[in-house]
């Protein structure tokens, strides 16, 4: 019995709650939801085929992988080409073809690339490898960044010197903000991210209903928690009332976790970072403080990478601002597939495209 | 015998015949092998025989529930028993990096005795190369299997038809989770072992049951996912998500991992399809039997969809299972 | 964006505490929760334990639809 899981895969409870969204939801109505994971969850269980036909759900720009710019790909790869330097990166990010090549192909080639489940497997082999310069790939969101943080903080403070990151770390507000201010954006509220939600708290999701007039509710991972969601947002949406929720309430405070975020405020500041698909979106990203400017590959080695242009055809901006449908992109299922991935949306295992390949419609 | 391999240990000359003599035939000693012949003779009376090749690289050597040598021999007699055959004679080639000691090569051998044993076949030629450091990694195995078809039953893909139901032989995924678990990087305490067995007397006993078994196949690397996206060529399949037989710890796994369990590598599963009137007899044999004691009947083949394999969730919808595309790493979003 | 699964504290050295899962246990370290306590679920997440699971509001999610399900 996996608990604080199975109960929320109760499929008669689920069935229940989506029969009542039904009777309920009487006009169209747009959810985007932002993370990469629930992408992949709604998709796994088939959530889209069962809230009726008013609901349209639309994936957003949540998936850490998928919005990596071709530049940093090639920045990581640049690093694994130096000497005594064993490159650590989550799983996820191993098949992201850069310019020339991805990690993968990097690996094949002799270069040490090692794929850890956490930062922590990474400090490991600094300690056990004195001669090598471990350098982690470091993406994610605000869920993420606290657990690099901590690694910094606790490499500072053990005096690791052989260990540094590649920081890729992105934040939420600044990109919701740009997603959700386009003229023609026509989404009626956010499905928000549970696992963020768990570190920042509810507040952040304050300036989206209050300046946006976009309804936000927070939601865990499993069909009851998703479910529940939609529901409070179909209520709401009905009367037209616009309302911030917190369906996620087992793991979600209102005031977050605050050690957590001491932690990464006291490691990293914002920063401008470029978004694939999206360019530059100005304090959306992180980057090391000058305190912890010895563990920044960008500073230990000095890579300079040419910028890189993304394939023209390719739509993946458009299906991140939730403008588009894969099913929309002229290379969807032809040129683009899981085998031979031209954007990142399909590339990684939660994105957008590769959810709706994998789990695919009938 | 010096406790490491060494590159005069493949050269062929005394110290070759001293490894040969005080490790391979100490355990696989037969009277075939023993006679060191070039070639195995082998009396076979008229029929038809099943022939196939393996190699086998896992890493780490040894891990929860068995070892390289455990799979090199169980790996070459599923592949035969599915097939309908009756595996009779294994050959077994060695590729052994210098260095290699030569205690582990002893476990390894001795594991491949005793499940040769198990699974009643005898080993009947060998080789062994030993390569510069760095040229291998650790050892190799690549096998080949000889078995005989005492029947005149015909399994292959062309004779599945809609309506037949598909079975599987226990818990998917248990290999995979027993091999992730000591993988460096990764390093979570479980209670799971991989499922390597031997699958032959098993499957003996549902063929000579009568059943119309229509074909069978063991669910390797690419899990069930993959054998299943392997059979849908010419039909439909439908698998229902529920009766995915799932041991709790890999749920656990998985859940923790982030990985799906229809694509995680087995090595002691087979999927059988069978008429479906017969369903419930080869349930039957494999529930009686020590490697199928969890097996489940998972689904069944439809006129729908043809070339794809649908699953029905929890919710009741139907979903696309496609053949993954890449190796299924753990993730973290 | 984020996978992350509940699991039981089972023991506390440290810094580190066992967090199990149905069967699974992986050491974690605690950096970012404050006064854990063997026998509480914790959310993990990229091997990191990052919240604390209420047992309490679990249960108000349950309950939450069954009474307003109801007069939907």
């Amino acid at each position: 019995m996996l608990k604080y899981l199975d109960e929320y895969r109760d499929a008669p409870l689920a069935l229940e709650i989506a029969e009542a969204i039904r009777g309920l939801s009487t006009k169209p109505f747009n959810i985007m939801e932002v993370c990469g994971g629930h992408t992949m969850a709604i998709r796994k269980n088939g959530i889209q085929k069962i809230v009726g036909e008013n609901i349209n759900l639309i994936s957003g720009p949540g998936c850490p992988v998928c919005v990596t710019s071709k530049v940093d790909i090639d920045k990581a790869i640049a690093i694994s080409q130096i000497e005594d330097v064993a490159l650590c990166t989550f799983g996820d990010m191993i098949y992201v073809p850069g310019t020339k090549m991805s990690l993968s192909e990097a690996k094949a080639r002799g270069r040490d690339i090692r794929t850890v489940y956490s930062v922590y497997d990474a400090i490991g082999f600094a300690k056990k490898e004195k001669e090598k310069k471990i350098i982690f790939i470091s993406i994610g969101f605000e869920t993420t960044t606290p657990t690099v943080s901590a690694a910094v903080k606790q490499c500072a403070r053990e005096g690791i010197s052989n260990f540094g990151i590649l920081t890729l770390n992105k934040t939420m507000p600044a990109a919701l903000r740009e997603v959700l201010s386009e003229e023609e954006s026509k989404i009626d509220a956010l499905l928000c991210p549970g696992h963020v939600s768990t570190i920042t708290g509810t507040g952040m999701y304050n300036f989206i209903v209050d300046e946006l007039g976009v309804s936000c509710c927070i939601s865990g991972f499993e069909p009851v928690d998703m479910l529940k969601a939609i529901y409070i947002l179909t209520e709401g949406h009905e009367v037209g009332e616009k309302k911030l929720a917190n369906a996620y309430e087992r793991a979600v405070k209102a005031e977050g976790n605050k050690k957590a975020r001491a932690m990464m405020e006291e490691v990293f500041r914002a920063a401008s970072v470029e978004w694939r698909g999206f360019g530059v979106i100005p304090g959306s990203g992180l980057e090391l403080k000058d305190d912890y400017a010895k563990f920044d590959a960008g500073k230990i080695f000095d890579i300079d990478v040419p910028p890189a242009e993304e394939t023209d055809r390719c739509m993946c901006g458009d299906i991140l601002r939730g403008k588009l449908k894969p099913i929309d992109c002229k290379l969807f299922k032809t040129a683009c597939t899981p085998e031979d991935p031209q954007g990142a949306c399909m590339v990684s295992s939660e994105g957008t495209c590769a959810a709706w390949y994998k789990y695919g419609e009938l | 015998m010096n406790s490491k391999v060494t590159i005069a240990h493949g050269s062929g000359g005394k110290m070759t015949r001293a490894l040969i003599k005080d490790v391979f035939f100490k355990y696989l000693g037969n009277d075939i092998l023993d006679r060191c012949d070039d070639s195995a003779v082998i009396e076979i009376d008229k029929g038809r025989i099943a022939v196939t090749t393996d190699s086998f690289v896992v890493k780490p050597i040894f891990f929860p529930g068995g070892d390289i040598g455990k799979l090199a021999i169980c790996g070459t007699v599923n592949d035969l028993a599915v097939s309908g055959a009756e595996p009779k004679y294994i050959t077994c080639g060695f590729i052994i990096e210098e260095g290699f000691p030569v205690t582990d090569l002893e476990v390894i051998v001795r594991s491949m005795a005793k499940w040769a044993c198990e699974a009643n076949v005898k080993i009947v030629a060998g080789d062994t190369k030993v390569v510069e450091i760095g040229e291998a990694d650790g050892i190799f195995i690549n096998t080949s299997g000889v078995g005989i078809l005492k029947h005149d039953r015909e399994l292959g893909v062309d004779k599945i038809s809609s309506g037949d139901k598909i079975i599987v032989s226990g818990t998917i995924g248990d290999h995979a989770i027993a091999i992730l678990s000591k993988r460096k990087g990764l390093r979570f305490e479980s209670t799971i072992e991989s499922d390597c067995a031997p699958l032959n007397k098993m499957l003996t006993e549902v063929i000579e049951s009568g059943a119309e078994v229509k074909f069978m196949r063991d669910v390797t690397r690419g899990g069930l996912a993959t054998t299943l996206n392997e059979v849908a060529e010419d039909v439909g399949i439908l698998i229902n998500e529920e009766s995915l037989p799932v041991s709790e710890p890999v749920r656990g796994a998985t859940e923790l991992l982030g990985l799906d369990p229809v694509y995680l590598a087995n090595e002691g599963k087979v999927i059988i399809l069978v008429k479906a009137s017969d369903e419930a007899k080869v349930l039957q044999i494999l529930k009686n039997n020590e490697y199928g004691a969890k097996a489940e009947t998972i689904g069944e083949v439809t006129e729908e969809n043809v070339g794809k394999v649908c699953l029905k969730t929890i919710l009741g919808v139907t979903r696309i299972i496609d053949m993954p595309t890449a190796e299924h790493l753990p993730r973290i979003c | 964006m984020c996978w992350s699964v509940p699991g039981k504290i089972i023991d506390i050295e440290g810094n580190i505490a066992t967090v199990e899962h149905s069967g699974v246990q992986r050491k974690v370290p605690l950096d970012l929760i404050t006064d854990p306590a063997i026998g509480e679920y914790v959310l993990v997440h990229a091997g990191y334990a990052i919240q604390k699971v209420s047992e309490e509001k679990a249960k108000f999610t349950i309950d939450f639809f069954k009474t307003r399900g109801k007069n939907a």
